[in-house]
Order: C-alpha cells, then structure tokens, then sequence
C-alpha cells in the first residue's frame, strides 16, 4: 500500500509541471478563464491512471523478461541464435507498431498529393505496406547491429556518427516528401514497449558476456534502432524514384 | 458509458501492441530456448498492468494533452498569421516558442520509459549518475529542441542543415566527453521521445502547419520529432562533460589543500 501510495504521489509530482505550463499559459499569457481548460480535466485523470500502471508494469514483467531471455541466450553462446533473435524482435514488434501503421497510411496520402505515387486505393495501400515493410525491416537491422555490437565490441561513436554522416548523404539524392517522414520515422518506431525491452536486453548481454560493461557497453542500441529508419526510407524513396 | 467505450477501444489498440511482444519473448525463451518461463504469474499481471496502463495514458494523452497543444497553438499565434500574402516574420511566434518549449520540457519529465531507464541507469551506475541529472538533461534537450523545431518550421530554413548543425556540435562532444557515457547520451533521445512526448509535439506541428497557410505541410509539418530525438543528446553530453570538469576540479582542490596540510605539518 505504502508502495502504491509514493507511485501515485511520484506520477502527480512527475505530471505537475505539464498542468502548471498549459495554466501558466492560460492565466497569466493569454488572461483566458480557467474554466475553458476544464474539458482536459478527464483526460489528465486518465494520463495519471495510465501512468502509474504503466510503469509498475514496466518494472515488474517487462524489465524481468528482456534480461532473463538475455541471460537465455548469451549462456546458449550462439550468436546465430542472438542474431535471428534480435532481427525478429525489431521486425515483428515494429510491423505490429499501430502508430507506425498510422503514419505510413498518412505518407501514402502525402506521396498521392505530391504525385509522387498515383492517386489510387492500391497505390496508396501498396505504398503503405512498403514504408512499413522497410521500417519494420530497418528496425530489425537496427537492433542486429546493436546486439553484434555488444558481443564483438564494435565502436558504438563510429556507427553512429557513421550513420548520420550517411542520412546526411542521402538527403541530397532522395525526394524531397520523402525526406520529412524518414527523420521522423525513427522516433515514431522507438515506442514505451520497445525502448525498456531493448535496453533490458543490451544490459542483461552485457552483464553476462566477460569483458564487458553493462555501463558502458549496455546502451546504444536504441540509438541504431533510431537511425536505421532515417537512411532505409530515404532509400526506399530514392529507389522508387528510380523505378 | 462514451469513456467507457473509449476505453475499451483503446484496450484493443494496445493490446495489439503489446501481446505480440509478449507472445514472441515468451514463444522464443520456452520453444526455442526450452527454458521454463520463471515467475509466470508475475509476468501476466505485469503485462496486464503494462497493457491497461498503456490504453489510458494514450486515450488521456489523446484528450488532455493533444487538445492543450492545439488549442495553446491556435490562441497563441499572431493575428496576421493567417493572411497567406504576407509572410510572416518569424520572431512575431516567439510565444509559441516558449509554449513549446515549457510544454516539451514538462512532457519529457512525464516521459514514462525516460524514468524507467533513469532509474537502471542509477542502479547500474552504483549512484554515480543521478537519476534526476539525466531526466533534466533529457528534458531541456527535448525541450530545446522542439522549440529550435518550431523556428525552422515558421522561418523554413531546410531540415538537413539543422540536423547537420546539431550534428557537427555532437560530433565534438563525442571527441571531448567521457567515454563511458556515450552510448547512454546517443541513447538518450530515443528514451525521451515515446507515449507522452510525441503527442505533444505532434499537436504542436500540426497547428503551427494549419496557422501558416504558406507553408506546405508535407514537406515542413515534419521534422520536430527528428529534433526531440537528437537535441537530447547534446544537452546528456553536455551535463557528462560539466560534471566530470566539477568533479576534476573539485579532485585538484583537494589534492591542493591536502599538500599544504602536508607542508604545514612539516
């Protein structure tokens, strides 16, 4: 009960300051009465609820099942079994991804718009089940270079700016409407079940590999997983452009 | 009864988004691994919790914190903003600069998955990074860079060269902060950008696009959630860096009055 009680004072203090900036602006900026905020109300109690569930849960199966299967799998000492592993995890959890299901349909219709596909149900529906197939599978990639990283000690700074020189590269040749949703399709990929899973994965890997430090060598998976999207869509479009 | 209705519809969405997680993690650690599944039941109510949490706090964000920033948008622009003939000047949305970036600051500190790695991270770390240092770096990272987000939006200056300019800054800071943070800090923007984070700046994207009619929003509605995510990283080295030239400073103080203790003695 006590436990409960500072989980609940904890998501009031951690949601407060929202509630004070959306006032503040309100009250004090624009002089508007407090009274039209009210309809928000319901849907701040819902936001409280929502997160103190969520983040007992998080703690309790999400974090536990991440390193105990990292746990699994490095004492298997198969890095073929590791590999497919993480492939399918970052493929099959990002294909599922609602929000990125969202976005891709909203992509399709911008690329009608623009021209850039033709304006029909099937186009738009094949080109939506592209993005997504490209995103889900960059994903996957993502994660398998962030786990061979951790077991061969690759140079994390190396990838990564390696990687952004190359989104960089890449804008000057991809087309233009294509370019907006590539640097936003990474952050819509890394989601509140993604993100604890994957980093309970890369330190529970790294705890129990010799030689390796949970610190050190534990994070920068969601980092990759961030910027494989950004340069396989973009690479996508350039491909299409082509075709 | 309509909330109710919500709810349940909601239910379904994040069920669909979290079950197939689930069903793999487990599938692969029982059939492939052949390992029994430990403390089974503490997993189902986890994921229970995880699933009905999930549900709320999206249809909460959908209606609270979407329609504050929409609405904030919209109250907060200019008059002329909506006269297509002129272009607008872009200091004249300074007040929608410091929405965002309070709203964006207050969002990331509320950000679930940013607490819950902040929280591992102090364990791992044996106290040395403190859990509250990261969530207010992250934030002010996500809140600079959703504001610097709304500039390039409003003065259309092209999305490359700002992700290049914030690059060549973490590009430096890679050669200059301490190692042993790196993989954290290129972490960090992806962990402050999830459930509560990207709603908000989605909302504020959305209305700076509809109150400018010169713009086309396909090309410049997008891209502040690129800025959420990498901004972050700057502010987390910049915090590693500032804390390890104290605490080096604070080492030579030390070190100092320890030697003149030393000659005093003698």
């Amino acid at each position: 009960m006590t436990l409960l009680g500072r989980m609940i004072l904890g998501t009031i203090r951690d949601l407060a300051p929202v509630v004070l900036v959306v006032l503040f602006f309100q009250v004090v900026v624009l002089q508007q009465p407090v009274a039209r905020l009210l309809p928000l109300a319901e849907g701040t109690l819902l936001v409280v609820a929502g997160l103190i569930l969520l983040v007992y849960g998080l703690e309790l199966a999400l974090f536990p099942l991440g390193e105990t299967l990292a746990n699994a799998l490095a004492q298997r000492g198969s890095v073929w079994f590791l590999v497919s592993f993480a492939f399918l995890l970052g493929f099959g959890t990002t294909f599922a991804e609602p929000a990125l299901t969202a976005v891709a349909n909203e992509a399709a219709n911008a690329a009608a718009q623009t021209g850039a596909i033709v304006d029909s149900p099937d186009a738009r529906a094949s080109y939506a089940f592209g993005l997504r197939f490209v995103v889900a599978l960059s994903v996957g990639a993502g994660l398998t270079l962030g786990v061979m990283r951790i077991v061969l000690g690759w140079s994390l700074p190396l990838m990564v700016l390696g990687g952004y020189a190359l989104v960089f590269l890449i804008t000057f040749v991809a087309p233009p409407e294509v370019v907006g949703i590539a640097y936003d399709s990474g952050g819509v990929t890394t989601s509140v079940v993604t993100v604890p899973l994957v980093t309970a994965l890369g330190i529970g890997l790294a705890s129990s590999l010799a030689g390796r430090n949970p610190m050190s060598d534990g994070f920068g998976t969601i980092a990759l997983v961030l910027l494989a999207p950004m340069i396989f869509v973009m690479a996508y479009g350039v491909l299409l452009a082509w075709i | 009864m309509d909330l109710i209705r919500e709810v349940v519809a909601s239910l379904g969405g994040t069920a669909a988004d979290v079950l197939p997680v689930a069903l793999f993690m487990v599938f692969f650690q029982a059939v492939v691994l052949r390992q029994k599944v430990a403390h089974l039941k503490t997993l189902l109510v986890g994921l229970a919790f995880v699933t009905i949490g999930l549900a709320l706090l999206l249809l909460g964000v959908d209606k609270a914190l979407f329609q504050a920033g929409r609405m904030m948008v919209e109250q907060l622009s200019p008059p002329h903003a909506h006269d297509a003939s002129s272009h607008p000047d872009w200091w004249s949305f300074h007040l929608i600069y410091l929405f965002a970036f309070c709203i964006a600051f207050a969002a990331a500190l509320a950000e679930p998955a940013l607490l819950a790695i902040a929280q591992r991270v102090n364990e791992i770390s044996g106290g040395a990074i403190n859990t509250w240092g990261l969530r207010l770096a992250a934030a002010l990272g996500v809140a600079m860079g959703v504001a610097l987000g709304c500039i390039r939006i409003v003065s259309g200056v092209p999305l490359h060269w700002c992700i290049a300019g914030i690059f060549a800054i973490i590009l430096v800071q890679t050669f200059t902060a301490p190692r042993s943070i790196l993989p954290l800090a290129y972490d960090s923007g992806g962990v402050s950008t999830t459930v509560v984070t990207v709603p908000v700046v989605a909302a504020l994207g959305l209305g700076l696009a509809e109150i400018m009619p010169t713009r086309n929003p396909l090309l410049d509605g997008f891209g502040l959630i690129a800025f959420a995510c990498l901004f972050p990283v700057v502010t987390v080295l910049g915090y590693a860096q500032i804390a390890s030239l104290l605490e080096r400073r604070w080492l030579r103080r030390q070190a100092n009055t320890a030697s003149t203790d030393d000659s005093q003695e003698d």
